[in-house]
């Protein structure tokens, strides 16, 4: 069956027959070529997600206050909550075994001039560890550390874009800046993968935005990160116990929906994952339907193939081909076909991959790839599937009375 | 070199069945010309379908050098048609993508005969038929004649016991028939045993013996002198 003799043969009647052998491995190539891209595009989509939501750091809940709906323990509904330093200090305390860190964070906006130069920016009053959470990464400087906290001194850390164009691509660490009327001492400059409006903020002590602010204690938000190893479901449970705490201490009923809110960073980024899944499945589904066309393709080429060649296999029986040897004629020549186009049509796909990179970012495709492993299983069973779509009428062909096949003229 | 003995086959059409060949009993030493004739219907080509091991008999016997030929599947079968026999065709079948040396290659091709020795010996077969010269040419590229002298080297290449030919003059001209009845003729002084199954008398006059079929039996079986075709070349 696989005498060099045999194959001669095969190569012969390839060579002879170059339209259908182009018809086969076009149809071959071009499925393999578009089920390449196709499942590359999806990872490209699921590549752009995880950049879009994989900025912040994920074992983060954001806790706002609210105003309460409902009457407790001799307060009206409608009272404003408000959270205060000592907050920061009794959640530390309380939950010390889950809570990594806690970070008020005082978001202001205002006019920041700097010489002849000015723009409207926001800043954010924060501590050290507020680093972690945006995963704000220093290009130069330092971040705000526990002394500036103590001290309450007037440092800033600045985005990489408001140096830009405040300083117009000056050495910024070191100048002073006018931020609402206050000077502050630019410490540091930093980056962020959030984007532009990340890279436009100020990050500033909190106890100094505290002090400008007549000496007060209060906080607007406070962000807490979570020890990663309790898990999704510690972080729920944590939520729970965390809502219950808060709520008995600023006297909230404990059914007030509205008293305070607490944003769970690890539920949406499972939201947000399958949602990507999702996407990766409908792709995928997609792909699997190109592979199935494919398919469906080769599998009509093999009929016509063989019906084409009936006479021919008629002539060959004759002359002494037993039906074995036709059946593996019309195989290993389909299979031969299918295997060379195919994995053409898959180096094809997967440099087409390669090479685009992130040129369609804006269509949210980043960084195309396929595993070489999926494309070659998937170019494999395209093979295979060719190969028995050509078995059944091969087999057909061979069970023909040659008198059948040679009579009509 | 064939036995046949009281050969019956019949065909199912739908509820009928059509009984072709009653009981037929023929013998063909080696070294014969055998033409076998009849009006269509009387069952001819399905006695050399029979005798091709194209299809199987109903009832009877059928020995073709000593060997009973019952029982065969497929690929038996492809086996004997390649050891013993050889087909010369109305429409010389040849493969048309293939060059006439090539084709006449093909039953050593499946008798596993090494590729430089198939190529020697096609050549040798086409030389005898007088066509060494169109070796490399496709089919398409060659006369009917040709064609058909081509399909005989073909037949020839296997060097089978018994040469059948069903109608081999059937798409010729008269002279083209009379070429190949010639070069049929020489095959057979050879040696070589031949059936010529055809409805034309000239041609069968051509041959040693005469059998004529009519509905399904023999009718006449005789020998004749035969007609030499190169007078009419």
């Amino acid at each position: 069956m696989f005498s060099r003799d045999t194959w001669k043969e095969i190569f012969e009647t390839i060579q002879k027959n170059k339209l259908r052998t182009f018809l086969s491995g076009f149809t071959v190539a071009i499925g393999i070529f578009i089920f390449v891209v196709l499942f590359g595009f999806g990872n490209g989509l699921t590549n752009t997600f995880a950049k879009f939501f994989g900025d912040d750091a994920t074992n983060i809940f954001f806790i706002f206050p609210g105003r309460t709906s409902v009457p407790y323990s001799g307060y009206k509904a409608g009272r404003q909550i408000e959270f205060d330093n000592s907050d920061l200090e009794d959640i530390e305390k309380n939950f010390a075994m889950f809570v990594d860190y806690v970070s008020p964070r005082i978001t202001r906006g205002g006019l920041v001039k700097y010489k002849n130069e000015s723009n409207n920016y926001s800043n954010r009053a924060v501590a050290p560890s507020h680093q972690y959470n945006e995963k704000t990464i220093m290009m130069k400087g330092r971040y705000i550390n526990n002394q500036d906290v103590n001290n309450r001194t007037k440092y800033a850390v600045i985005g990489r874009l408001v140096e830009r164009d405040l300083f117009k691509g000056k050495e910024a660490v070191g100048k002073y800046i006018d931020i609402g009327g206050s000077s502050f001492k630019v410490i540091g400059v930093f980056q962020d993968d959030g984007g532009d409006r990340e890279e436009r903020m100020i990050y500033i002590p909190y106890t100094t935005r505290q002090h400008i602010e007549k000496n007060t204690d209060k906080i607007d938000q406070i962000v807490l990160g979570f020890k990663p190893q309790i898990g999704y479901s510690g972080a729920m449970s944590l939520e729970n116990s965390l809502e219950k705490y808060i709520k008995s201490k600023k006297f909230i009923n404990p059914n007030d929906e509205n008293g305070i809110f607490i944003r769970n960073v690890a539920d949406q980024l499972k939201q947000n994952q399958q949602l990507a899944r999702v996407l990766q499945i409908i792709v995928s589904f997609v792909a699997f339907g190109t592979i199935i066309a494919g398919i469906i393709g080769i599998s009509n080429i093999m009929i016509f193939v063989v019906k084409e060649r009936t006479k021919e296999l008629g002539i060959r029986k004759a002359l002494g081909a037993t039906p074995k040897s036709v059946i593996s004629t019309i195989l290993l020549e389909s299979i031969f076909i299918t295997t060379i186009s195919g994995f053409i049509g898959m180096i094809l796909g997967t440099v087409l991959l390669n090479t685009m990179g992130d040129t369609l970012e804006d269509y949210f495709i980043t960084d195309p790839y396929i595993d070489t492993g999926i494309a070659i299983f998937s170019t494999i069973l395209l093979i295979i599937c060719g190969a028995l779509a050509g078995y059944v009428p091969a087999r057909k062909a061979a069970k023909i009375k040659p008198i059948v096949a040679l009579r009509d003229e | 070199m064939i036995e046949i003995k009281d050969l019956h086959k019949s065909y199912k059409m739908g509820s009928n069945s059509l009984h072709v060949l009653k009981g037929i009993n023929f013998n063909v030493e080696e070294g014969e010309l055998v033409a076998i004739m009849g009006s269509s219907g009387s069952g001819k080509s399905t006695l050399l379908n029979i005798l091709g091991m194209l299809d199987v008999l109903d009832e009877g016997s059928y020995t073709l050098d000593g060997v009973p030929i019952v029982n065969l599947n497929e690929t038996k079968a492809a086996q004997y048609r390649n050891k013993f026999l050889g087909f010369i065709f109305q429409s010389f079948n040849l493969i048309n993508y293939k060059s006439a040396m090539e084709n006449v290659a093909l039953p050593l091709y499946y008798q596993r005969v090494g590729r430089k020795e198939r190529q020697e010996k096609a050549l040798q077969y086409l030389e005898q038929v007088g066509l060494k010269e169109w070796a490399n040419h496709l089919p398409s590229e060659l006369s009917g004649g040709q064609k058909q002298r081509v399909a005989i080297a073909r037949a020839l290449a296997a060097e089978p016991k018994v040469l059948m030919a069903d109608e081999p003059t059937g798409a010729l001209d008269s002279k083209t028939s009379y070429e190949v009845m010639d070069l049929i003729q020489k095959i057979n002084d050879a040696g070589n045993t031949i059936l010529v199954v055809t409805h034309e008398p000239d041609i069968a006059d051509m041959c040693k013996r005469i059998v004529h079929l009519k509905d399904g039996i023999i009718v006449e079986d005789k020998k004749v002198d035969q007609v030499r075709a190169s007078q009419y070349v």
